[in-house]
């Protein structure tokens, strides 16, 4: 893994909603190695641990972030507007965009971010996309043939769809026009994307969020546990993914 | 090399007296992108086991004011593949390798002790925090006798330099420093983590799965200043001090409180260029003060 720890200047600093904010950090040296699926590791001054926080994009010598405001320590993040320090880019394994030409990418949340850097490398791709209510819609303009699901059905436009992400990703792999799935979000949505695609018989890649010191895999603080060989082991995000095989996960 | 920085320590050369925490810095090569290893003095490698271990069930890391807690429960891949995938890497780099090792009983330690003895590894750094399995879990560095127990065993399993790395969640360390002396040990290292705990108070549940986890960061730097201060004064065998260090500053206050040699740990998760300007920092201050080599300050303190 070849990263660095660079001072970036933040060239663009917007909100996209109420708790989500969107970076653009100008950082020559990084932008081209990053993978789809990486992370940074953020320091933000006055909190002792950096932030990891997913790649979105990585162009024309830039790198974007889009976080949400969890706490006090995303807030004061969300609030900086010259410069931070970053260790990236990090993680072993992204999105296997190289092996699929075509997926589903599908997105809960704050997982959604990450999804936008995979479609810029596939030739094909459909996103759908969870949220709670359409106060929460990020980046819904960003994707192709996307799918907005609300958990109470306030995002009723053309793309939009009442009820959780299953029914529509069912209907994209029953057609069998997608190679793969990739997704991002809470555990129990990662659960239910990787049962539909061992339905469909789709290979699928999640990718996970555990709570991380290092990010570069020395401390082993973010351990999810994998299968391997049969046995149950204790993973870790930084090092080993931060996306899985989804059946090599257990969530 | 710098003369103002080379420093001898257990009888090992070391060329300054800096070195990555256990546990802070995986088996050095995690950090090498940034860092060269050989930058470092030394490196304690993660803590390591007769057998693998898988660690604890996460979250295994909580932020705290100047810290952070963590409970990973010595997740290692044991002292065989330790011996043979690790120490061929270390071994080409131009530093101080310390084994630090740990077990649940004493004959645990010792086999794992006497493993490492033909390796080359230069110094073994024991672990004494861990739960005493035999003993209800209790660690074995919270009873002088069970740690000088614990130090026999390893006493006679190697010839190799051994240094105790003791638990500061204890009522008096210098009872426990001067037990691991009177058994043969060649030095001591603290402290290692304080005990702590953190609620999320939302969902009223610990942030640890493991409920309660080890503190580390600056926040425990005043404690550990303290105790390597009392250890440099009840036992004659050299300390490595740790605990909260982050700057060259704290170093040498580190050292003029009694220590020979210095670890850096968690600082390096908030800027891996931590240990690298902790070095830089000392020569500077040997430089500026007029000191020829900086073991000159090692229990320099002038107490009231």
């Amino acid at each position: 893994m070849e990263f660095f720890q660079k001072r970036c200047d933040i060239v663009i600093n917007r909100q996209l909603s109420d708790t989500v904010y969107d970076i653009w950090l100008r950082c020559p040296e990084i932008y081209r190695m990053a993978k789809p699926g990486q992370f940074v590791n953020i320091a933000v001054p006055g909190f002792f641990l950096r932030r990891p926080i997913s790649i979105c994009e990585a162009a024309e010598e830039r790198l974007r972030l889009v976080f949400e405001v969890r706490g006090a320590g995303t807030k004061a993040l969300s609030q900086i507007t010259d410069n931070i320090d970053i260790i990236a880019p990090l993680g072993n394994r992204g999105f296997e965009v190289d092996k699929y030409k075509s997926a589903v990418l599908v997105g809960g949340g704050i997982g959604t971010p990450p999804l936008k850097f995979a479609q810029n490398k596939l030739e094909k791709s459909a996103a759908v996309l969870g949220f709670r209510s359409k106060e929460n819609v990020i980046m819904a303009d960003e994707f192709r043939n996307v799918t907005i699901c609300t958990d109470d059905g306030s995002y009723l436009n053309y793309s939009g769809h009442h009820g959780n992400i299953s029914e529509p990703l069912e209907k994209l792999l029953a057609s069998g026009e997608y190679e793969a799935v990739f997704a991002c979000g809470p555990k129990p949505m990662l659960k239910a994307v990787v049962n539909l695609a061992e339905k469909y018989n789709t290979p699928c890649e999640v990718s996970l969020e555990e709570r991380m010191a290092c990010g570069v895999g020395a401390c082993l603080g973010c351990a999810c546990k994998t299968v391997k060989d049969g046995s149950e082991i204790y993973s870790h995000v930084c090092k080993d993914g931060p996306v899985f095989d989804g059946k090599a996960v257990i969530l | 090399m710098s003369k103002f920085l080379e420093t001898r320590f257990l009888g090992v050369n070391f060329k300054n007296p800096v070195i990555a925490a256990s546990g802070t810095y995986g088996y050095g090569r995690e950090y090498e992108s940034i860092i060269p290893l050989e930058t470092l003095g030394g490196i304690s490698v993660k803590g390591t086991t007769l057998y693998e271990r898988q660690g604890n069930i996460p979250p295994r890391i909580s932020e705290t004011t100047s810290g952070m807690l963590n409970s990973v429960g010595l997740q290692n891949p044991g002292i065989d593949t330790f011996i043979n995938r690790e120490i061929p890497f270390l071994k080409t780099k131009d530093i101080v390798i310390v084994a630090n090792i740990a077990g649940s009983t004493v004959d645990e330690y010792a086999e794992v002790v006497s493993k490492l003895d033909s390796t080359d590894v230069d110094i073994i750094e024991v672990n004494i925090s861990c739960p005493n399995v035999k003993a209800g879990g209790a660690s074995f560095g919270t009873d002088p006798k069970i740690a000088g127990a614990v130090t026999r065993a390893v006493r006679a399993a190697t010839t190799k330099p051994i240094m105790l790395k003791l638990t500061p969640n204890v009522t008096s360390i210098t009872e426990i420093a001067k037990a691991v002396e009177a058994e043969g040990a060649d030095g001591i290292s603290l402290i290692n983590t304080l005990l702590g705990m953190r609620i999320d108070i939302k969902t009223r549940r610990p942030v640890l799965h493991n409920n309660v986890g080890g503190l580390s960061g600056p926040a425990v730097f005043p404690v550990a200043v303290r105790m390597v201060w009392e250890c440099a004064r009840a036992v004659k065998i050299p300390i490595c001090g740790m605990g909260g260090i982050a700057t060259a500053e704290d170093a040498v206050e580190m050292m003029m409180a009694g220590a020979s040699t210095i670890q850096v740990g968690a600082a390096i998760f908030a800027d891996a260029y931590a240990p690298k300007k902790i070095i830089d920092g000392l020569e500077e201050y040997c430089i500026r003060e007029g000191i020829g080599n900086i073991s000159e300050i090692v229990g320099a303190v002038k107490p009231h």
